[in-house]
């Protein structure tokens, strides 16, 4: 496991790009574009405000910068480094933008979610989707980029549009039966569309692609509801992770939930490997000791090592209970993630912030336990194989497979508090980002 | 113990009036009387001298006599009287009734006592039943309180329950009546939320309509050249075509991917059912041919002459893969029936195992489970270790053809086994040269006992010869000198030599033993000069260590 250098980074905008070539990463309001290989740096862009949005066009041709605050966007090439591109929404102001599934079509939500336009950057012709909803996952695109789901409200009713993507025009428009929509995600195989309600109410609709409605689903009434929803790879399973600390697993065929899984905060099943991690006290070789001390090895008797420590069920983990009457409540199950072959599904309790939940999909058990010293900050499945990459806000990525599991300490001098981690698509390297710095971590083949 | 009642004997007179009162109590009540009147102490002599006096006087002799002989007759006894009047006293009579009186006093007392006995039994008996009595009395009253403290507990219990269920009622109430309350609630925040939000609504389009007014010119796009499309075609317009177009390609997709769907479940189907054909197979085959007991045939007869029926049609059925429901009703269901028959037999064989286990009976092909585990598990251990040893085996086997292949394995090995050569080789170097010392000093020593032994052998000769030479000079001055040095001294030199050779020899093995020849009389000088000649023999031999070659050649040339 090689890391490189620590570089600069503001926002925590770090990105590989799609074909896995170059990693982008903003500073304040310089663009950086870098060879993921040497780390050299193949671009270097100015922007006109401090950048807030990065993303990579599908064809990892272009990259756009939103500014927010100005309410502009700015598209790159990084075939034609003297080609520019930007976008004024003026007095409409700026809070989302994103790119369209072929990479030539830039999407910008205007403040307070007045409009969504489609800017196009092949023809000079701008397309309006008015009424979008403001919730978190308002847009969502189909895997092979056919066709866009835009949620939308008008007269206090919650509606789905469905678009084609090639020409924008509209292909459904139904409502859906939710008191407040929050979220739509499309199925992987992009038959199916899940949309689900506020956490005030825990429902979920299933609708086709032709705008049916498959199924819905209530688990219960009253108490707070869906946090979080994953679907499988294989669109067999769609995971749901609600407030009240459990994920319920629904198939495809009957849209009924087949499991449940608990998240409590003693696990006694003796066939869960519970990982532990500890901390190794730093052994110091004293001949080597020079005076004054060197920077690396000043920075090596502080910094403490750790590693992980196979602990005995039943093992009793670290639980906390938010506080009852504030908003938004840190509790329930606020991640979830299937693993790219469809066998694994890891998440996160937020009442236990310190473990990572691991869950054989084909036995449907609780396979893995990952404890942790400080509250897991993200956790990202390796793009190819089995493989979980998780960070804890200190300067050790984790790494846990099938095979084992291992902590590594990133060899940095200072603090580097890991917030965020990202695979690049071929899974040989991550990127691993801290609020003001970000470095790149390659990995072998087989590396757990 | 009965009562000891002492009567106080009546009056004392000789009125017989009393005395026939007293006896007639006596007939009359005989059982209860006799205790009364046998349990009477005799008195002291004195009394029953008085007791008896007073029934008979001189007064009245003949009063009592004639009393007494009525009393006897009417009795039954003949008259004491000799005649039937008269006044002679027939002695005989008197003593017979006397005995007669006295035997049936005895039979009274013996009865009397037989009748005390069981008196006493009976008491006994009855102050045993008394007591039973009493503590089943105790007894009952004991239960009774317990069963009226359990009554009382039961009540209070079942008044407990009633709380709680009351308490529960309660709790449901409220939990009911807090779900409306949060569903009122819930119902006017919505109204309240859709309120606000129309008013949020309006301000929007409020802003929109501004911002559009505004007619900004800022809102636009500046790009320097317009890029091309990702799939490199031309943009089309928006038509009716395309809308449909869209429609048949979402319908497309929307179909692919149930079919895609449909046969996986095909699939899936075909190998359940498989599996379930299967099983209902394993099923059968497993199931007893029923005919030891008659009473079940009769039962499963018609059953399974129409499961056979039952799974010709299905067998035919699904040989042309249908799927209907009743095709797929009809095999659930006969498989459902076969597994309650395994069921039922295995249950019958696990009640004919535990009888055999019991010892009851002894069927020779019901194997109880415990000898069956432990086979099985014997089994499944040889199989275990067969399955190392193949693995074992294999690997090895790999090992060796696989490592004529690798250059770098080869070499190692050939570097390995040079290694080993040259360590023996080394080792039998060794050896060698140890055994070649050996062989040095052996040969040596030899050599050395060889020029010592020639030596030797040549003081000898040379000594023979002298003393030879003395000899015959002594016998013959003159005579034969010069012929006898001659001859003898080519041959006195060989056997001087000869002889000092053997007498080194001798000297050399037996060191202190004298000569013992047919020279005699002068051992002792030719001894001397032998030892001596040895001597110098021996310091010869010592300086002619260096040359033993030459010494042996000598030796050699001598004896050639």
């Amino acid at each position: 496991m090689d890391f490189s250098e620590l570089f600069k980074l503001s926002g925590l905008l770090g990105r590989f790009s799609p074909d896995g070539k170059c990693l982008a990463s903003c500073v304040q309001y310089r663009l950086v574009v870098r060879d993921v290989n040497t780390l050299q740096i193949l671009q270097l862009y100015t922007c006109l405000d401090q950048i807030q949005y990065i993303e990579w066009s599908s064809d990892s041709l272009f990259i756009l910068c939103a500014m927010y605050k100005r309410g502009i966007v700015q598209v790159w090439s990084l075939e034609q480094p003297d080609w520019h591109c930007k976008i004024d929404e003026g007095s409409a102001g700026l809070v989302a933008s994103c790119w369209s599934p072929d990479g030539r079509h830039i999407l910008n939500t205007t403040e307070f979610h007045l409009r969504i336009t489609v800017w196009s950057l092949c023809t000079k012709s701008v397309s309006y989707i008015k009424y979008p909803k403001a919730c978190q996952q308002g847009i969502a695109f189909t895997r092979d980029g056919r066709y866009m789901a835009v949620a939308e409200r008008r007269d206090c009713k919650d509606f789905i549009s469905i678009f084609v993507c090639s020409d924008w025009q509209l292909l459904r428009h139904f409502d859906t039966e939710t008191q407040d929509l929050f979220g739509i995600e499309w199925a992987p195989n992009g038959c199916v569309l899940a949309a689900w309600d506020t956490c005030l109410e825990y429902k979920i609709l299933l609708y086709s692609l032709d705008g049916r409605l498959l199924s819905t689903y209530r688990a219960y009434e009253w108490s707070l509801g869906i946090k979080s929803i994953a679907w499988s790879p294989s669109s067999q399973f769609l995971a749901i992770g609600s407030y009240d600390e459990k994920v319920r697993i629904l198939n495809h065929v009957t849209w009924k939930k087949i499991t449940e899984f608990e998240h409590p905060a003693t696990i006694a099943n003796k066939r869960t490997i519970v990982y532990k991690e500890v901390e190794k006290s730093p052994s110091v070789a004293t001949e080597r000791l020079s005076f004054p001390p060197t920077r690396a090895l000043a920075s090596s008797l502080f910094s403490t090592q750790s590693k992980y420590d196979v602990s005995q069920v039943p093992v009793s983990l670290q639980y906390v209970k938010p506080v009852a009457d504030r908003a938004n409540p840190k509790m329930g199950i606020g991640m979830l993630a299937f693993s790219p072959d469809n066998c694994f599904l890891a998440t996160k309790n937020d009442n236990i912030p310190n473990a990572v939940w691991i869950w054989d999909i084909q036995k449907l058990k609780l396979f893995v336990v990952l404890e942790q010293l400080c509250a897991i900050q993200s956790f990202q499945w390796d793009p190819r194989q089995p493989r979980l990459a998780v960070c804890t806000g200190n300067s050790r990525v984790y790494l846990w497979s099938p095979a084992g599991c291992v902590a590594v300490q990133v060899p940095v001098e200072g603090d580097f508090q890991i917030v965020s981690l990202s695979w690049r698509s071929s899974g040989d390297s991550m990127a691993l980002l801290s609020k003001d710095n970000f470095c790149v971590c390659y990995l072998e083949r087989e590396e757990v | 113990m009965g009562d000891w009642k002492t009567i106080t004997v009546p009056v004392l007179s000789s009125d017989s009036k009393n005395i026939f009162q007293y006896t007639s109590e006596k007939k009359m009540s005989a059982p209860s009387m006799n205790s009364q009147v046998l349990r009477l102490p005799l008195p002291s002599s004195k009394n029953m001298h008085s007791f008896f006096s007073a029934f008979c006087t001189e007064e009245n002799f003949e009063q009592s006599i004639s009393y007494l002989n009525r009393e006897l007759t009417t009795l039954g006894f003949p008259s004491i009287y000799v005649e039937s009047k008269g006044k002679e006293l027939n002695l005989i009579s008197i003593i017979n009734c006397m005995n007669e009186l006295l035997v049936r006093q005895h039979k009274n007392l013996r009865a009397q006592e037989e009748v005390e006995v069981q008196h006493l039994k009976l008491s006994s008996d009855m102050d045993h039943l008394q007591n039973c009595y009493a503590k089943l009395k105790e007894q009952l009253e004991l239960s009774k309180r317990e069963i009226v403290g359990l009554q009382e507990r039961d009540r209070q219990l079942q008044s407990k329950n009633r709380n709680l269920h009351q308490l529960l009622k309660n709790e449901k109430d409220e939990v009911q009546k807090l779900q409306n309350i949060i569903s009122s609630r819930a119902t006017q925040y919505n109204h309240d939320m859709k309120r606000k939000e129309r008013e949020y609504n309006k301000l929007k389009e409020r802003l929109h309509q501004l911002v559009m007014n505004k007619k900004d010119k800022k809102i636009a796009m500046e790009v320097l050249n317009y890029v091309g499309r990702a799939d490199g075609k031309r943009g089309a317009w928006r038509t009716d075509k395309t809308e449909a177009r869209n429609e048949e390609e979402m319908y497309k997709v929307l179909l692919s991917d149930y079919e895609q769907r449909q046969k996986q479940l095909l699939v899936e189907n075909a190998e359940l059912k498989k599996v379930l054909q299967q099983m209902k197979k394993e099923i059968i085959s497993l199931l007893p041919p029923q005919k030891q007991k008659p009473k079940e045939r009769s039962e499963d007869g018609p059953v399974l002459s129409d499961l056979e029926e039952d799974i010709g049609e299905l067998n035919k059925e699904n040989m042309w893969e249908l799927s209907c429901e009743t095709v797929r009703e009809q095999l659930t269901n006969s498989i459902r029936k076969q597994w309650r028959m395994l069921k039922n037999h295995v249950e019958k064989l696990d009640n004919q195992v535990s009888r055999v286990h019991s010892g009851a009976l002894n069927e020779k092909d019901v194997i109880s489970r415990e000898d069956h585990e432990l086979q099985t598990e014997k089994l499944e251990l040889e199989i275990q270790q067969c399955k190392e040893m193949i693995k074992t085996q294999q690997q090895l086997l790999q090992q060796q053809l696989m490592s004529p292949c690798d250059d770098d394995t080869t070499l190692l090995l050939q570097d390995c086994y040079l290694l080993e050569e040259r360590e023996r080789l080394q080792e039998e170097w060794t050896l060698f040269r140890e055994q070649k010392k050996n062989f040095e000093k052996e040969r040596r020593s030899f050599t050395e006992a060889a020029i010592r032994l020639g030596l030797e052998r040549k003081a000898f000769e040379e000594d023979r010869g002298a003393w030879l030479k003395q000899q015959f000079l002594s016998m013959s001055t003159d005579y034969k000198h010069s012929e006898n040095v001659t001859t003898p001294s080519a041959f006195l030199g060989s056997s001087d030599q000869d002889n000092r050779l053997l007498k080194s020899t001798s000297q050399q093995r037996k060191p202190h033993c004298m000569l013992s020849g047919p020279v005699s009389a002068e051992p002792c000088q030719t001894s001397q000069y032998i030892i001596r000649n040895s001597s110098s023999a021996a310091s010869k031999k010592a300086a002619g260590d260096s040359k033993p070659n030459q010494w042996v050649e000598s030796d050699k040339e001598e004896t050639e």
